[in-house]
């Protein structure tokens, strides 16, 4: 049969058309067979590029369409939805992407402008095999599940609950609260970092949307936006929740009390093997510390804690459980882990007393801390001479190459609780000072004024000279290499992915961006979504971020995951692979093949058949089937025959 | 009603075809009642000049067999095509350049080369090689050209129904010769085989499948109800068209791949790659390698019978 | 234009990951050579055998398949399935007389645009090196 296709150059402004002679390529699809009008146009997206479009399919009566533009990433939806509204499916269009591939990454024009024909070229020959597809729909879950329990995700599951719809909070820890719940104050306007946070947490607790589960991880997702199938271990508390009143007498009784170094104070302090994780941890629940606790790891212990637990909550024979869970949408907030300064002998970390990290620090200054709040040395004393460092393990092509973003504030912070609680110098190294957000660059003023030392130039080494720590530096303002004596020294660590990203990015089927965190759709315009529909990210595990950020970006994702919600369906890519029983021979080849197992064999027709609905349209099947009895919707060996033969015939 | 004028012929071909059509026993005495045989080089004499004589269309039937290998081969089809109604591309060497075809892996150098001089019992000290043309006393003497390439018979003249098989079961003739007879004809084009792969008709039990090497028949004690892949036999049945009645894996062999590719595959080889690849149970590149090498031969397993007829057709010229 | 030879190559690049890379590398304005066009597949699962006989059928000199990383595939282990392939394909490319530098299977994620240019680059330069693949035609005989 003959088509009638449309063909459609567009200039993007100067995007495309300063390397690409639009007009000819126009001119050449213009006298290929079944093209029916070629044009060149502006701007194809904007409305009356549209508009273009469906004027020719309702008036020269299209019946296939081909927009050689941006990337089909971009705006094939856009043309999709032009091609419906014009009256023809929105599959019947074929995109040639003239711009990302093409026009931007060659400065010849000669070889830009036969590239956009090539592609042009192949993108009629494909259309031609194009059949119309219709798009299924189907319903929603109304729930979402948020991984993760610190600020982003706290947020975000409070947003979504206040909306109506039912939230699972996931938290690996025995508490919520994340890195935040770990701070002393806030910058800028250092508020105390419990004060603003408890309430929210407590929030989590009471609110009846919100079903919390702590010390449990996702180990498994199957399904699709609007409909995912999770698995969920939850670990062994060996304290029974509900039976729990978070007293702490256990954690007096134990008998190991003051032996365990404690994670919530940075290993500034000691706890005991059943403990209390931090006084407002929500829930408000003791934990067994499976590793330490000698009644779990030796089977021998007086169970001082079960004896002192008057509400008789120990259960020494609790099991992990597997939860199952339905969910319409996910929202990621696992957060980022703190990078290891003993990665970098030159710090000293490890190596002398007093050398901090910038969380060590935060405890410290804590009133709840380890020292109640007062800064102190290892033997008790109060340093008179502190250094902050800054980028420790970030903006260095050794270790991270991404900037942090939280670190220069913090280290104004650190910085400003030293002054208010010492008569100490204090000495700022840093490679640029970047105080961006807002009432930032204030504080940071305010801070210059208390009489902080700051010292442009990375603090290279961390050394003893003569028992007397020192810092070794260049100071680029001065132009001089400098050794400074100090008492302390805190490290101000990168933001780092977390150890385990790149198993979590399995589970969830989201990709990772250079830097190791996760990837979003778009760098700016889409910071929140994944290439997975349904999945979004929150906070730090997207790139470092300071709280005011990682707050927006929580509520930011609790809005796409009501959007889901609030459609009530969603549809599903019609690109799934079908068997045509009249091929299939039954030889099973396939059955094993399909990543979801949605590939069954009949045993009384002796043929395989795909569930659609399973069927995520990967097309792997097709190129296992040996018979040529799977077809793949809208990658049809045809069409992609087609296509080669385009961008090879000359 | 008058006979029907039948021919059988052969070109580059080891003359099996004509051996399974005398195989029909005494079938073959139905076919003798309803035709006259009128050119069948196996089994009467003919010459060039008897066929070319012959008015156009006045065969009914010619069952032609062979792959073109040569240009003698050439002009027999297209005389052949000429003065049938109806040209049956009989057998894997007409239908897919079969055995033969295996040839378009070397050149014609190469294979010059090889069965005039480097051969085990060739002793051709002055290097002589034959030529199309000699001048002798007498006067001139000529061969035919060997060609470069070995071609499919539909590759060089139109071909109205094709049998596969090395050679075609007795059956598949049967149904064709009543077909022609009946007057009852499937349309233009049409393969007289199974649609679907050989494994439909084979009686062994399948399962999901995975296999960990690639093994010989003679390295594995073969279990006769189990899939041959599923024992690490490479068997082409999978990728090959049906409609044999898998006399091959019924009797503890893996499916040659003779009868060529069902109709909607585009390349034997390549939909035996894709499948037989994607099965091997490991994800380890090394291991990958180590087990994909055990296969000696990939591409003459692969496209055993079809090499002339696939994608490619012959291996790139000039580096043969 | 010279009379350099420019290898056509093709592409045959997954959508999540390799493709959206080669975007990537365009969005960043990095140059690389004009010489390879992309076909988008969802996965390199989908990549049959066929496709790439078929691209040097119709005169590519070079084709590259390109997926996620082994363990990022946007289908759990489509690509893994590609890598399984490419071992036997490329032993029968070898038997056709295709060499192994006219036929690549790389990763390239979503974030590797720069990487995207360079095995472009490199891959255009090696088949540069080595001239044009010509499946030529036999006799005319048809």
């Amino acid at each position: 049969m003959q088509e009638k296709i449309g063909v459609y150059i567009c200039h993007c402004g100067s995007n495309i058309a300063a390397t690409v002679d639009v007009e000819r390529v126009a001119k050449e699809a213009g006298g290929w067979d079944q093209v029916a009008v070629a044009r060149d146009y502006k701007y194809m997206c904007s409305d009356p590029g549209q508009e273009l479009i469906k004027k020719d399919i309702r008036e020269l009566g299209l019946s296939r369409v081909v927009v050689a533009a941006c990337s089909p990433r971009m705006h094939e939806p856009t043309f999709r939805r032009a091609l419906e509204q014009a009256g023809i499916n929105g599959y019947l269009l074929e995109m040639a992407n003239i711009r990302e591939q093409c026009s931007w990454i060659s400065m010849d024009d000669h070889a830009s402008t036969a590239k956009a024909i090539s592609l042009t070229r192949a993108a009629v020959r494909r259309v031609v095999h194009h059949r119309p597809i219709h798009e299924r729909e189907v319903p929603v879950n109304n729930a979402t599940m948020v991984v993760g329990g610190g600020i982003s995700g706290i947020q975000a599951a409070l947003q979504i609950a206040q909306a109506g719809y039912p939230v699972y909070l996931i938290e690996r820890e025995p508490s919520i609260g994340g890195h935040m719940a770990k701070f002393d104050k806030t910058f800028p306007t250092m508020d105390c970092a419990a004060c603003i946070l408890t309430p929210k947490m407590v929030s989590v607790n009471q609110d009846p949307n919100i079903k919390l589960l702590t010390c449990s991880e996702v180990v498994h997702v199957d399904g699709y936006v609007g409909n995912f199938k999770v698995k969920v271990k939850k670990r062994p508390r060996y304290v029974e929740e509900h039976l729990c009143t978070g007293c702490g007498d256990c954690e007096s009784a134990c008998i190991l009390k003051g032996k365990i170094l404690s994670e919530f104070d940075m290993g500034l302090s000691k706890r005991s093997a059943a403990y209390i994780p931090f006084p407002q941890a929500v829930p408000l629940k003791a934990v067994i510390d499976a590793k330490n606790c000698l009644m779990l790891t030796k089977g021998k212990c007086s169970k001082a804690c079960a004896k002192a637990c008057q509400r008789e909550a120990i259960n020494f024979s609790q099991q992990e459980e597997v939860i199952d869970l339905e969910v319409g949408s996910i929202i990621l907030a696992t957060g980022y882990d703190l990078f290891d300064p003993t990665q970098g002998p030159q710090w000293g970390y490890g190596t002398y007393d007093n050398v901090l990290t910038g969380l060590q620090f935060e405890r410290m200054t804590n009133a709840s801390g380890p020292t109640q709040g007062k800064i102190l040395m290892k033997d008790g004393r109060e340093p008179r001479r502190v250094a902050i460092m800054h980028c420790i393990g970030s903006r260095d092509e050794n270790y991270h190459k991404h900037c942090s973003r939280v670190c220069c504030m913090s280290s104004v912070k650190f910085a400003h609780l030293v002054k208010e609680k010492l008569d100490a110098e204090v000495y700022e190294f840093y490679i640029d000072m970047r105080t961006f957000g807002k009432q930032y660059e204030e504080f940071y003023n305010r801070v210059q004024e208390e009489g902080v030392n700051f010292i442009r130039g990375k603090a290279a080494e961390v050394t003893e000279i003569d028992g007397q720590l020192t810092v070794r530096a260049e100071d680029t303002l001065l132009g001089a290499y400098r050794e400074i004596p100090v008492d302390m020294v805190i490290l101000n660590t990168a933001l780092v992915p977390r150890h385990d990203t790149d198993k979590v990015s399995q589970i969830f089927g989201v990709s990772r961006s250079a830097d190791g965190f996760f990837l979003e759709s778009h760098i700016k315009l889409d910071p929140v979504t994944t290439t997975t529909d349904g999945i979004h990210l929150a906070g730090c595990c997207q790139s470092p971020k300071d709280i005011p950020d990682s707050v927006a970006q929580g509520s930011a994702a609790a809005a796409q995951s009501l959007a889901v919600i609030a459609t009530g369906k969603v549809k599903i890519s019609p690109i799934t692979a079908s068997i045509d029983q009249e091929f299939c021979a039954g030889c099973k080849m396939c059955i094993g093949g399909c990543p979801f197992k949605a590939i069954t064999f009949n045993e009384d027709a002796k043929v395989s058949t795909v569930n659609q609905a399973v069927c995520k349209g990967c097309g792997t099947c097709g190129a296992i089937c040996p018979s040529g009895a799977i077809a793949i919707a809208h990658f049809s060996d045809q069409q992609i025959f087609a296509q080669i033969e385009g961008v090879c015939s000359q | 009603m008058a006979k029907l004028k039948l021919a059988v012929y052969w070109t580059a071909a080891c003359g099996g075809c004509d051996v399974a059509i005398l195989d029909m026993n005494e079938r073959i005495m139905a076919v003798g009642d309803a035709c006259d045989i009128v050119l069948w080089p196996l089994a009467a004499d003919g010459k060039y000049h008897h066929v070319e004589g012959m008015p156009d269309h006045s065969i009914d039937v010619c069952l032609f067999h062979g792959a073109i290998r040569n240009s003698e081969n050439l002009a027999m089809a297209r005389l052949l095509r000429e003065k049938s109604n109806i040209l049956v591309s009989f057998g894997s060497c007409a239908s897919l350049g079969g055995i033969p075809g295996l040839a378009n892996f070397y050149s014609r150098e190469e294979i010059f080369r090889r069965a005039y001089m480097e051969s085990e019992s060739t002793v051709n000290r002055e290097g002589v090689f034959p030529q199309q043309s000699v001048a002798v006393p007498e006067g001139e003497l000529t061969l035919p050209e060997f060609f470069d390439t070995v071609y499919t018979l539909a590759q060089v003249v139109p071909v109205d129904y094709f049998i596969p098989g090395c050679p075609p079961t007795t059956d598949q003739i049967w149904t064709a010769v009543q077909a022609v007879v009946s007057g009852n004809l499937p349309p233009r084009k049409t393969v007289i085989a199974g649609r679907k792969s050989l494994c439909d008709e084979c009686p062994r039990v399948k399962e999901e499948k995975k296999i960990q090497s690639f093994k010989r028949p003679f390295e594995v004690m073969v279990d006769p109800a189990k899939c041959l892949i599923e024992q690490g036999i490479v068997c082409c049945g999978p990728a090959t068209r049906g409609g044999c009645g898998a006399r091959c894996t019924k009797a503890n062999m893996p499916c040659r791949g003779c009868f060529g590719p069902p109709d909607q595959i585009a390349d034997q080889g390549a939909k035996l790659v894709g499948a037989l690849a994607s099965i091997i149970d490991s994800q380890d590149p090394q291991e990958l390698r180590k087990i994909s090498h055990l296969l000696a031969d990939p591409a003459g397993i692969f496209y055993r019978f079809s090499l002339a007829d696939s994608l490619l057709k012959h291996k790139r010229k000039e580096v043969c | 234009m010279t009379g350099r030879f420019e290898p056509n190559i093709v592409g045959i690049l997954c959508n999540w990951c390799s493709y959206t890379g080669a975007d990537l590398a365009g969005v960043a304005r990095i140059k690389y050579p004009a010489n390879i066009k992309i076909v988008r597949v969802m996965c390199t699962g989908r990549v049959d055998p066929a496709f790439v006989l078929k691209a040097f059928k119709e005169g590519a000199d070079g084709v590259l398949v390109s997926g996620c990383h082994p363990g990022s595939c946007h289908y759990v282990d489509g690509n893994i399935k590609m890598m399984r392939r490419e071992p036997l394909l490329s032993a029968m490319l070898e038997q056709l007389g295709i060499e192994g530098t006219r036929f690549k299977l790389v990763w390239v994620s979503a974030s590797e645009g720069e990487r995207f240019a360079k095995i472009v680059a490199e891959m255009t330069e090696e088949i540069r090196r080595l001239g044009p693949l010509t499946i030529k035609e036999g006799e005319q005989v048809g």
